[in-house]
């Protein structure tokens, strides 16, 4: 006996739409026996997983915070891999969003600088990122250099970089030597929606703005419509007028753009100061989200809610049910080989082949 | 039910494989609509039909790509059912497809084993490819890559394939569209001897000529529904086509009294290195086409049509901007967009995957080209209502037949789709037009509406280049003909001077006096 994968002859929408879904319930059952294994029960670890963050008005405003640079990232992936073309630095462009961003913070720390600095911050977290994202992109246009290897291997200089500035120059002399800046200033901060009740801040809601922005610019304009099409038939798109160099740029642009304002305003939303702990990995944890989100705006919304539930979820199972945190990233890991393993069913279908044919009769 | 028994041919032979009563619907589109037919051994059977007529739905149904709605296949009286391929394949039925599945960088034996079971070494594989290529005379070097291979030896692979299967049906289709005539010489040689060891053929094409020439049984279908079987030996091609068609075709009719004006498309002194390395350098290319004709460009395949196709439109820039002048502006260092702002327009060879998307609608594959100079887009937004108008406007003057409104591209038939490739182009009135193997693997009612097409733009003032390989399409419809040879381009000929012989001779690079060139140029011709 032999399995084969077979091409169907037509493609299944209902496995395009499903296939998330069947990924998400096979990690669970997964996720379940590996729980089982580790001596817990798996049903109250599900619970506490997925279940018990739903319940309590902190925590649901917890996983909107988690999510919001998860979404941010996400949707600006989304772009590159929809064009073929592939970021895998957003960590690094997260990073560099970060450091330009909170530049000015540390400058103004202290100051009597107005409400300016908030504004000013974000752009150069945006410009940050993208310039960051940039040079991937022109390793690759001029040099030919693979964008895969060159975003990733960034992300580690990104990360070095950071951690120069917050044990050196920036360091915060109040600081007890911690490798870490001094608290931002209120203007250099980004406002809590709700004072008092949770940590849910305004840059959700930027989130939600380029959730919005990006459904537009691929459905309806034509900037979105040469993204799609360098991806669907790069030789119709060259045909069409469209340069692939110029996305390269574009999307490298605005995809490390997105990731720096997810960067800096992490920074100056929930964490408040920077140090070399910023990130926890929502650069490589947004592709699972991208994928998850099948490329979809509104989708990688819902997919960077769930993986935020996880995150939450995760927390929750550290206190009550003793599991390092390690097992969330296992339970991401496991939910990014699901998804792309039930995406071949879209276009294949498992075949078990046998030597001897019961059909066939007649050919005996 | 049918009486399935009892049915031999005239030879008292039964049946080997039968379709009865097969039916395929694509939601409310019905593809094949109970369609009976019986493949007998040492029979070459002809399934004829235009495009969308349901030949490609039929044959993927007999080799298990695709399952009926209804109906059954019998194979020598027991009913089956096809998984897949594989089980087609086990069972006996091996097909040649019009699109060749094969890896450029590797050899040819490498290519055949990896669409073999893995139940022999390679080694066994070798010198069985080997035997049968000398047994069948189908000459392949097994240790020649592919990329060095003309596309009649290309075929010739697939071809090898699928007989060490030892099949006893071999469904071939479209074969020659793809050929030379002397290529296509020696392929009905090879199969008229595989008739001979008593295999069943399913030949489809749209050649009424070679269908006469070669097929014992003919079966016609059209708009999904079988028209008629017959003995094509015993119609002529008119009385075929009127059965493929249910019409008689219209004549195509050159706009008597054609003048010519100024020059449109000067191509001034353009060579131009390849930019694969399996690609034709371009040498020193000038002509002219003039507003109001016509102009042909023959060759054999991979002579440099492509890169100069390429060139032409933009997708390659020349060296220097006089090379290409469109409208009297000096065009070469301009993209596509730019060249068509001038006023061109371009019809690549590739329907899919270069002149449309295939996953994409067809509204989507309008503003494809459409959105440089066609008002498709407002500041960056897609009008989405002119894209969708664009494609009912090219439906109604081309009669392209599709299921739904606004279908994904890849859903069309060939010929279909290529009427609204050109259709989508012509119907911008452009006042240069290059399009390149207009009517390639198309049927022969949609051939005329295109070359007529062709015809009635050239009469309303434009230039038409015209890259073909079927010498009777430029015969028909160019006032002068051109011939690539190598990457070079004769002097145009007066389309009364270019006969046959003429022509050939060009083809086969008389005019450069190169020794054995024919025989280079076979090898050197690319997809």
């Amino acid at each position: 006996m032999q399995l084969a994968l077979e091409r169907r002859a037509e493609r299944s929408t209902f496995i395009a739409i499903a296939s998330p879904l069947i990924a998400i319930a096979l990690t669970i059952v997964t996720f379940a026996i590996l729980f089982a294994i580790l001596g817990k029960n798996p049903v109250e670890a599900l619970y506490v997983y997925f279940i018990e963050p739903l319940t309590d008005s902190f925590t649901l405003q917890e996983i909107a915070v988690k999510a919001t640079p998860l979404v941010m990232i996400a949707v600006g992936l989304a772009l590159c891999y929809i064009g073929n073309i592939w970021n895998i630095g957003a960590e690094g462009q997260f990073i560099a969003g970060a450091v330009c961003g909170s530049w000015l913070a540390v400058r103004t720390n202290g100051t009597d600088a107005g409400a300016w600095v908030l504004p000013a911050m974000l752009v150069l977290g945006a410009i940050g990122g993208a310039l960051y994202g940039l040079i991937p992109a022109l390793c690759r246009v001029y040099f030919g250099a693979s964008e895969i290897l060159t975003s990733l291997m960034l992300v580690y200089v990104a990360d070095l970089g950071m951690d120069y500035m917050v044990r050196g120059p920036w360091r915060d002399p109040a600081g007890l030597n911690f490798p870490t800046t001094a608290a931002f200033d209120p203007v250099a901060s980004v406002p809590i929606l709700f004072e008092g009740a949770g940590r849910l801040h305004a840059g959700s809601v930027v989130a939600l703005i380029v959730v919005m922005l990006v459904t537009v610019l691929l459905g309806r304009t034509i900037m979105g419509f040469e993204i799609r099409l360098v991806g669907a038939a790069p030789k119709a798109a060259r045909f069409s007028g469209f340069s692939t160099d110029n996305l390269v740029l574009f999307t490298f642009a605005v995809s490390g753009a997105l990731a720096g304002l997810a960067g800096i305003i992490e920074v100056a939303g929930p964490i408040g100061h920077l140090d070399p702990g910023v990130s926890s990995g929502y650069g490589f944890t947004a592709i699972i989200v991208a994928f998850l989100g099948r490329l979809n705006p509104i989708g990688i919304l819902i997919a960077g809610l769930f993986l935020a539930l996880t995150f939450i979820g995760g927390e929750g199972a550290q206190i009550s049910l003793k599991v390092p945190l390690d097992v969330t990233k296992v339970f991401q890991g496991i939910l990014l080989f699901y998804v792309l393993a039930c995406d071949s069913l879209i276009a294949y279908r498992i075949r078990i082949l046998r030597p001897i044919r019961k059909a066939s009769p007649a050919n005996a | 039910m049918h009486d399935v028994s009892s049915k031999t041919n005239s030879a008292g032979t039964a049946p080997l494989l039968q379709a009865l009563g097969i039916t395929k619907l694509y939601g409310t589109f019905c593809a094949n609509d109970h369609i009976d037919l019986d493949l007998y051994p040492a029979e070459i059977h002809a399934l004829l039909g235009e495009n969308g007529a349901g030949k490609s739905t039929l044959v993927k149904v007999m080799y298990g790509l695709i399952q009926p709605t209804e109906g059954e296949l019998r194979w020598l009286g027991d009913k089956i059912v096809l998984a897949g391929p594989s089980e087609a394949r086990a069972l006996g039925i091996g097909m040649v497809f019009q699109h060749f599945s094969l890896f450029e960088n590797l050899t040819v034996a490498e290519n055949v084993a990896l669409g073999l079971a893995p139940t022999e070494s390679f080694k066994e594989i070798s010198e069985r490819l080997a035997e049968v290529a000398r047994v069948y005379g189908l000459p392949l070097e097994p240790g020649r890559e592919v990329w060095r291979l003309s596309v009649g030896e290309r075929q010739r692979i697939e071809i090898v394939r699928a007989l060490m299967q030892n099949p006893k049906l071999l469904i071939l289709d479209e074969p020659t569209a793809v050929l030379t005539p002397q290529e296509a010489d020696q392929l009905f040689i090879v199969l008229e001897r595989l008739k001979s060891e008593g295999r069943a053929i399913l030949y489809i094409s749209h050649k009424l000529e070679e269908v006469k020439r070669l097929c014992d049984t003919a079966t016609i279908l059209r708009g999904g529904k079988k028209v008629a079987t017959c003995n094509p030996r015993e119609e002529t091609a008119a009385s075929l086509a009127r059965m493929m068609v249910g019409a008689n075709i219209g004549e195509v009719k050159a706009a008597s009294g054609r003048s010519t004006t100024t020059p449109k498309l000067v191509i001034y002194k353009l060579s131009l290195e390849p930019d694969d390395p399996h690609g034709t350098r371009l040498v020193d290319i000038s002509l002219e086409v003039r507003g109001g004709e016509i102009v042909g460009i023959a060759g054999v395949a991979g002579n440099g049509q492509d890169e100069l196709f390429a060139a032409l439109s933009g997708e390659r820039l020349s060296p220097s901007d006089g090379a290409v002048v469109i409208e009297g502006e000096a065009a070469g260092l301009s993209g596509v967009t730019d060249r068509r702002r001038l006023g061109a327009a371009f019809v690549p060879e590739e329907r899919l995957g270069h002149g449309t998307a295939p996953r994409m609608k067809l509204s989507e594959n309008a503003l494809l080209t459409g959105h440089a100079a066609s008002g498709m887009v407002k500041r960056g937004f897609i009008d989405k209502p002119a894209t969708l108008a664009a494609v009912d406007k090219t439906t109604k003057v081309f009669d392209v037949r599709k299921a739904k409104r606004d279908p994904e591209a890849v859903s069309l038939s060939g010929g279909n789709l290529q009427k609204f490739v050109v259709g989508r182009e012509i119907l911008r009135e452009p006042r240069v037009l290059i399009v390149s193997q207009p009517t390639w693997g198309v049927d022969a009612g949609a051939a005329a509406t295109i070359r007529q097409a062709l015809i009635d733009l050239a009469a309303r003032g434009a230039a038409v280049l015209v890259v073909s390989q079927d010498l009777d399409e430029l015969a028909e419809i160019a006032d002068r003909i051109a011939v690539m040879f190598h990457g070079k381009l004769s002097a145009p000929l007066e389309a009364a001077q270019a006969t046959r012989e003429t022509l050939g001779l060009l083809m086969g690079g008389a005019d450069t006096g190169t020794p054995g060139g024919a025989e280079e140029a076979t090898h050197a011709a690319g997809p």
